[in-house]
């Protein structure tokens, strides 16, 4: 009896043991921020200060984790999603970023805004091995995989960009004499930067004049006629919604008519067109990525129309031609995605290895052609982008989606 | 305002310099975080401070300390960027410079009186982050990207992590300046000050060079400040301008009538005050929204900015003035 049971115990440890080990090979892994409930998920971002506007996105984002929940989760796992405000300045964002990484421990940043604010934590969360995922500025600096492995963008970066409005006025201006309006900051540098890269050695030569303004300034005016007198016969308009519309309607009002060239940041119909006066925009080349909710043409795209469900009903009030919402649901739909590939091994490092191994990912809102592709090598997620030149009162894509690997 | 005991005084040295030590007791308690916040903390009480002997002492009203801040910043970045300059050496020449930029401010802001020095300073806090961004001094400030430095490390190989070195270097660093201030407040030229502060006239008759103590004392008062500007510069290990814009000079100006006008320890609760409750009024806030349930979206500032109507109207002289009044109110009962 006593043996019997001696034997039965040891059977019944033995088997626990087996049984240990065996489910230790199927375990679930995890880091900081994920267990079998939830996944911690910070962010962090301007709701209040100068760069408010941008706040949006956060609320965004906020909306769609509300829909995965809904939905029943990823993989069964809740996502917490813990959002701050740095009111845009970069020493609140060392200060929110430290409290979400080591009070709250949060599996991951997602989509922190700002070059600057991103600047100041990336040390940091290199250093803390803490992805710094899909980051919210279209800086060429992001994808370094090499300097920074935990640091990743998502948009095309603003000098890709460049590189391609230069490409396109070498192809299609002959004797083109440039005229750029800057915003003196380093989103306008980044283009400008790019631009030059473009147009190659002899880009001295073509740049009649470059014109800068602050952010401060009340109109840009006195740039657009520097601009005119300059002769030249292309405008590059490297400007914030605001300020492109002034231009536009400047450079009208003082019959100056050059081929016009403005960035993707302001190619909104709803906030730089329109006020512009479509009239004045006709013939204006930008570039895009992403579908604009205020062109009709995507009135019957099924992934618009997914979106304006999930406006209705997870952003209650929320203006639904603000295309920060589009850029909001994509990016986090990627986030999602990601998640959803790392199964059961939330761990960081699994995090960006998922992060850096999708092939052509097709992603809502995303223009037809345009996909996500990264690799352990490659931490741009998104490189193409479509030029489309203004008609009537809506943009009108043109020529083949392009890619250029200019960094 | 009373004097703060000095038992008291002891026994707050004695905490503060003790609490990191018992991180391996409470690991929770003691987290780095936490030292970094009370960090923060510190180098809002030594700006604060520096507000406090322009305004609370003085009587000369500064909007713009923010601007001082920055350029206390900037100093001590260029210099550790550019110059290799260990980052104790920045703290000195921090001083002297905002010291120099103070001074010379102070000129003509003798001719400025009250609610006019008041918008003076505002256009210079207004200014100084554009003048970071100026084309010129790009090479130098790194314009709008800034400059990413380095984080103090831990010398003499002392047992001791970087956030925790960071504590204790915030914490001598304050300890030296209140004392410093309190030294000369408390000597003929703190005197001086405060009469000037009190009747300006009056002190001009009794022979009190009252041009003289209004231009130093913007210059000492804008030299504390730059001091917060150069630890915090090392605190967050980058600076932009994006960091120093308006809302940091009233930031400065909430925690000192908050804190208590014309009082040390008031600089320190000033402090100690508004990185609490900038923090808390975030946490507040999603509180109500997601524990709570109820249907306002109440934006943090809405919090801070309901926090604070509160507390004037409850302790108008701030908070150090108003724990004075209430304790001597319960001694009588």
């Amino acid at each position: 009896m006593n043996t019997n049971r001696r034997t039965f115990i040891g059977g019944v440890s033995a088997a626990a043991l087996l049984s240990g080990t065996t489910t230790a090979f199927a375990q679930k892994k995890y880091d900081d921020g994920a267990t079998d409930k939830e996944i911690k998920i910070g962010h962090c971002g301007p709701y209040s200060g100068p760069a408010s506007a941008y706040g949006v996105i956060g609320k965004g984002i906020e909306g769609y984790w509300k829909m995965v929940n809904d939905q029943g989760g990823i993989n069964g796992r809740k996502v917490n999603f813990i959002t701050l405000d740095d009111g845009y300045s970069p020493a609140k964002t060392v200060e929110v970023v430290r409290q979400l990484v080591e009070q709250d421990k949060v599996l991951l940043c997602f989509n922190t805004l700002g070059t600057p604010s991103n600047t100041a934590i990336q040390k940091y969360m290199n250093q803390k091995k803490v992805p710094q995922l899909y980051v919210a500025t279209g800086a060429s600096k992001w994808g370094k995989p090499k300097e920074f492995p935990w640091t990743m963008g998502y948009q095309p970066d603003y000098h890709t960009e460049g590189v391609i409005y230069a490409k396109h006025i070498l192809a299609n201006v002959k004797d083109a004499k440039v005229g750029i309006l800057m915003q003196n900051d380093d989103f306008g540098k980044d283009y400008v930067d790019g631009f030059k890269e473009g147009l190659g050695k002899d880009n001295a030569k073509m740049i009649a004049k470059l014109a800068t303004y602050e952010v401060t300034d009340p109109t840009v005016d006195s740039q657009i006629i520097q601009l005119k007198d300059s002769g030249a016969n292309v405008f590059f308009n490297v400007a914030t919604p605001k300020f492109a519309a002034q231009a536009i309607r400047k450079a009208a009002d003082i019959s100056w008519k050059p081929k016009q060239y403005m960035t993707n940041v302001s190619a909104s119909v709803a906030s730089v067109m329109k006020p512009a006066g479509f009239d004045n925009a006709q013939g204006i080349i930008t570039a895009a990525y992403l579908k604009d909710p205020t062109e009709k043409r995507w009135n019957d795209d099924a992934d618009m129309k997914t979106w304006r469900e999930w406006m209705t009903k997870y952003m209650p009030g929320a203006n639904q031609g603000d295309a920060n919402y589009i850029f909001a649901y994509s990016v986090s739909f990627l986030m999602h995605q990601t998640l959803k590939n790392c199964g059961d091994e939330l761990t960081r490092a699994n995090v960006m290895k998922q992060a850096a191994s999708f092939k052509k990912l097709k992603v809502p809102l995303l223009l037809p052609g345009i996909t996500v592709s990264t690799s352990a090598t490659d931490f741009y997620p998104i490189q193409s982008v479509q030029l489309q030149s203004f008609k009537g009162e809506t943009w009108e894509l043109f020529g083949e989606v392009m890619a250029a690997e200019s960094t | 305002m009373p004097a703060f005991p000095k038992k008291w005084l002891w026994v707050v040295l004695v905490v503060a310099f003790g609490w990191p030590l018992l991180a391996p007791v409470f690991p929770d308690l003691v987290s780095n975080y936490r030292l970094f916040l009370v960090s923060t903390m510190i180098i809002a009480a030594i700006a604060v401070l520096g507000l406090n002997l322009l305004t609370g002492f003085n009587g000369q009203i500064s909007l713009g300390h923010g601007a001082f801040y920055a350029v206390g910043a900037y100093t001590a970045a260029i210099l550790m960027d550019k110059l290799n300059v260990p980052y104790y050496a920045t703290l000195p020449a921090a001083a002297v410079v905002c010291f120099v930029v103070g001074y010379l401010f102070g000129q003509p802001a003798l001719k400025l009186e009250g609610h006019y020095l008041a918008l003076a300073t505002f256009a210079l806090a207004l200014a100084v982050p554009q003048i970071l961004k100026y084309k010129w001094l790009e090479d130098l400030t790194g314009g709008v990207q800034g400059i990413v430095l380095m984080k103090p490390e831990v010398p003499f190989n002392l047992p001791l992590n970087e956030d925790q070195w960071l504590y204790y270097y915030c914490l001598v660093t304050m300890v030296v300046l209140f004392w410093a201030a309190n030294n000369m407040l408390n000597s003929r030229s703190g005197r001086a000050m405060m009469a000037i502060r009190d009747h300006y006239m009056a002190a001009d008759t009794m022979g009190i060079n009252t041009a003289r103590y209004k231009t130093v004392t913007f210059g000492i008062s804008a030299a504390y400040t730059g001091i917060a500007g150069a630890l915090s510069a090392s605190a967050i290990a980058f600076v932009a301008p994006d960091s120093f814009n308006i809302f940091l000079s009233i930031k400065f100006l909430i925690g000192l009538v908050v804190g208590g006008v014309g009082s040390l320890v008031g600089s320190v609760v000033g402090g100690i005050f508004y990185v609490l409750v900038d923090n808390s009024a975030q946490a507040i806030s999603t509180f109500i929204k997601n524990d709570l349930g109820l249907q306002f979206d109440l934006s943090a500032y809405t919090i801070f900015g309901l926090l604070l109507i509160i507390l004037m109207y409850l302790m108008p002289q701030g908070i150090v003035g108003g724990v004075y009044l209430l304790f001597r109110r319960l001694r009588r009962s």
